[in-house]
């Protein structure tokens, strides 16, 4: 099967495609013309309000043994955290701000708030999960290595603790993004470099002792005589974050109207048919301003995977034009409310605990009969984009 | 000696361990940022990640062009030698702009800022905004001094300053610093400028020579007197072949400049300060690419990526998407310009990070790589 045919646009000839592809890259030209000081006020404001909210929840949690001022401290800083994994990290160092040219807010130099180390986010997010987007075998984004969550994959008997493992994902989330990078299941498999590993690990350890250093020795041994509240507080917020980013995240590509794609599809694909990927791919959720904010904009998530270096600012007005193309050309839009769109990605997940028989496939669910096999992808194996004409390549065996 | 000595050792390390203890553990409280990110949103000056500096006031010199007076913040060290340059980062619709200028004030420590003198070019998008565009209390970026257009300390017997423009400002700094050591030599200064009241520093320079009786001025007014021709050097300074010479003005008088010292077998005297630097680009494609720390280079087409050339160039470059959206290949332009391939834009640098799987070059460039 080719991307072409995929049911969803099979209606589209290879020429409306790049006309497609041509309207959306005026789209991304229009909006890098037009990123201006509001847009660099915009980030700079984030930053400022997240690291007061930062400062104030710490310095609340000084009175952490009164139970209103524990809460408080704890969701300032809950709020401050999420804030800046989502609207502030996760777009920094996807290069969003990099066209304004300031070291200190700069893909290359930012670190987040969180156990997984920048440089190894980048890795596994910007480049596998953004390129690869639900491609199986590519995307180690489909279910993280724990959950099954496409019918094409090999249902087994430790499926069934799904809703177990999901929930722990859920709780543990920044623990489980630390260990993206390092993929488990290749080192499993011994097909991991070693030195990569060791690189990797070594990271990771400097990280989590940072974090954990901070939230759970220094701040509490400071508070003195409310250091165990201190921490339990941090503990709170650290989990308020994690649970939240888990959720937002969880619908960016698993409601139903998501698609997958074989690694066939991909083969032979043009860059129009890349943008095509990401719509089919991604999916919106719907939500007020603050809601946008808070979940960093991923409610475009389909606008965010089209054009994931643009600032995350203008997703929504970018979104008022990607809409009318899909409608133009017929390609599906998928959204809905928060609480709907979730819904969907926990349903699909308790239902592919149990194999293919016993359950029915979502309406955009691929027939059960093709069988892809859980295994992943290393880099050497992933083929490279020409530049030039936007298609992939095998890798040079350099 | 000893007693005296002893007192200033420990306060020397007084002042400074507890102050670096307190930052490393400042940085475990706020990591992954530094203690300087939270300082700064007291004071902008208080951070040493980035160099920084406040706009203290703009005094206009002549109608196009100001003194810009700048406040440095935390990790400025006041050390510049005269004639040196500092680069200055501006903020302008969103996106900071980095050039390079005098540094027109000499190094002391008292007052605590230091001053740069531009003037505002037709074709200079920065240098305009710098000159009638400022507010005082503008924060903008820094970067340390540099540039070799220095005199030696103590300085030559004899001198010969030949400026043009706003070429006047590293030899200010210079004839500034002389004046307040009290140890000018044998000076004598030919500075060009199309009208009097476009000179910079008229008045300043007259009263500086005025006080001292080794300097002399020749003050040419091009509009009126035309172009100071190298013919015209024997009756300006008649022995200037005797003296350390130092150029400093447009493109067109230092190559001649250039070419008339070596002629007279003299090139060793003269020292220039070029400002526009060639930046290439202007319907340029392709050049030589220079890795400077992997010593490595290579010619180029317009066409090639960056990233494709280091390749070639047997250089493991990072990269990853090779299409511009993961920004996995992103490294700093030390010098040259480069062309984005998917929209002909332009990016020049230093301090300009590049995307080297979509961009091609547009004329010689290094990276510090």
């Amino acid at each position: 099967m080719a991307i072409a045919d995929v049911k969803e646009y099979t209606h589209l000839s290879p020429e409306e495609v790049e006309e497609l592809g041509r309207e959306l890259d005026q789209v991304r030209a229009d909006i890098e013309e037009s990123r201006n000081a509001d847009d660099a006020a915009y980030i700079n404001r984030m930053i400022t309000i997240q690291r007061r909210l930062a400062t104030a929840g710490r310095i609340t949690l000084f009175a952490s043994k009164w139970k209103p001022a524990f809460f408080a401290g704890a969701a300032m800083l809950g709020v401050a955290k999420i804030l800046e994994n989502m609207e502030i990290g996760h777009n920094v160092m996807h290069g969003q701000w990099d066209w304004m040219n300031d070291p200190e807010i700069h893909s290359s130099t930012w670190d987040w708030d969180t156990a997984q180390p920048g440089e190894q986010w980048k890795h596994s997010h910007n480049y596998v999960h953004h390129q690869f987007t639900n491609v199986l075998g590519h995307d180690n984004d489909i279910g993280y290595g724990i959950l099954r969550m496409a019918r094409e994959q090999k249902w087994n008997i430790v499926n069934l603790g799904q809703p177990i493992y999901n929930a722990l994902l859920a709780s543990l989330f920044q623990w489980g993004v630390a260990l993206h990078d390092l993929d488990i299941e290749s080192i499993r498999k011994g097909q991991k470099d070693p030195e990569v590993m060791k690189k990797q690990l070594k990271q990771i350890g400097v990280k989590v002792r940072r974090q954990v250093g901070k939230d759970y020795i220094l701040f509490p041994l400071l508070t003195g005589p409310a250091a165990i509240q201190t921490a339990k507080a941090n503990a709170l917020a650290n989990l308020s974050r994690n649970l939240w980013s888990y959720m937002i995240i969880f619908c960016g590509h698993f409601p139903d109207g998501a698609l997958h794609f074989s690694e066939e599809e991909i083969e032979d694909e043009t860059r129009a048919e890349w943008y095509l990927r990401q719509m089919l791919g991604s999916a919106n959720f719907q939500g007020g301003p603050l809601l946008h904010i808070m979940s960093g904009n991923l409610g475009y998530q389909i606008e965010h995977h089209l054009f994931p270096d643009l600032p995350s600012n203008r997703y929504g007005e970018i979104s008022d034009r990607v809409r009318p193309l899909c409608e133009k050309y017929g390609v599906p839009y998928t959204t809905g409310p928060l609480h709907r769109q979730y819904g969907q990605a926990l349903r699909t997940i308790m239902k592919l605990s149990l194999p293919n028989k016993f359950t029915k496939p979502a309406r955009h669910d691929s027939a059960d009969s093709i069988e892809v096999p859980r295994g992943r992808k290393k880099d050497s194996e992933r083929p490279t984009r020409r530049t030039e004409t936007g298609t992939w390549t095998s890798r040079a065996s350099a | 000696m000893v007693a005296e000595r002893v007192p200033e050792k420990v306060t020397g390390a007084a002042s400074k361990l507890p102050w670096s203890n307190i930052r490393k553990i400042g940085a475990g409280l706020t990591t992954p940022l530094h203690p300087d990110d939270y300082l700064s949103l007291i004071n902008p000056l208080w951070t040493a990640r980035e160099l920084r500096g406040r706009i203290e006031k703009v005094v206009p010199e002549t109608d196009d062009a100001a003194t810009i007076v700048i406040r440095p913040g935390w990790g400025w060290h006041y050390d510049h030698v005269p004639g040196q340059y500092v680069g200055i980062g501006i903020q302008v619709e969103g996106k900071f702009h980095w050039r390079s200028y005098s540094v027109s004030s000499p190094p002391k420590r008292t007052g605590r800022t230091i001053a740069i003198t531009v003037r505002a070019m037709p074709e200079g998008f920065l240098s305009e905004h710098l000159v009638s565009g400022l507010e005082p209390g503008t924060i903008l970026r820094l970067a340390a001094p540099n540039g070799d257009f220095v005199l030696p300390d103590p300085p030559p017997a004899k001198l010969f300053f030949l400026v043009g423009g706003s070429g006047i400002t590293p030899v200010m700094s210079m004839l500034r610093t002389l004046d307040r050591r009290d140890t000018m030599p044998d000076v004598v200064l030919a500075y060009s400028s199309p009208t009097e009241d476009r000179m910079i520093f008229r008045d300043e320079l007259r009263q500086l020579s005025e006080k001292h009786e080794g300097l002399r001025l020749h003050l040419q007014h091009t509009d009126e007197d035309g172009i100071l021709e190298m013919s015209d050097l024997d009756r300006v300074c008649p022995d200037w072949k005797e003296r350390e010479t130092y150029a400093c003005g447009p493109a067109p008088m230092l190559d001649a400049c250039d070419e008339h010292w070596e002629s007279a077998g003299l090139e060793d005297h003269l020292h220039l300060e070029r400002f526009s630097l060639d930046l290439g680009g202007d319907g340029a494609e392709g050049g030589t690419l220079t890795f400077t720390n992997s010593h490595k280079e290579i010619e180029v087409d317009g066409a090639k990526t960056v990233l494709e050339a280091g390749e070639e160039a047997g250089l493991g470059l990072p990269y990853g998407c090779r299409m511009g959206i993961c920004h996995t290949c992103t490294l700093t332009l030390a010098e040259g310009t480069v062309r984005d391939l998917r929209n002909g834009d332009e990016y020049n640098g230093p301090n300009v990070s590049i995307q080297t799987c979509v961009t091609a070059l547009a004329g010689d460039c290094k990276l510090d790589i």
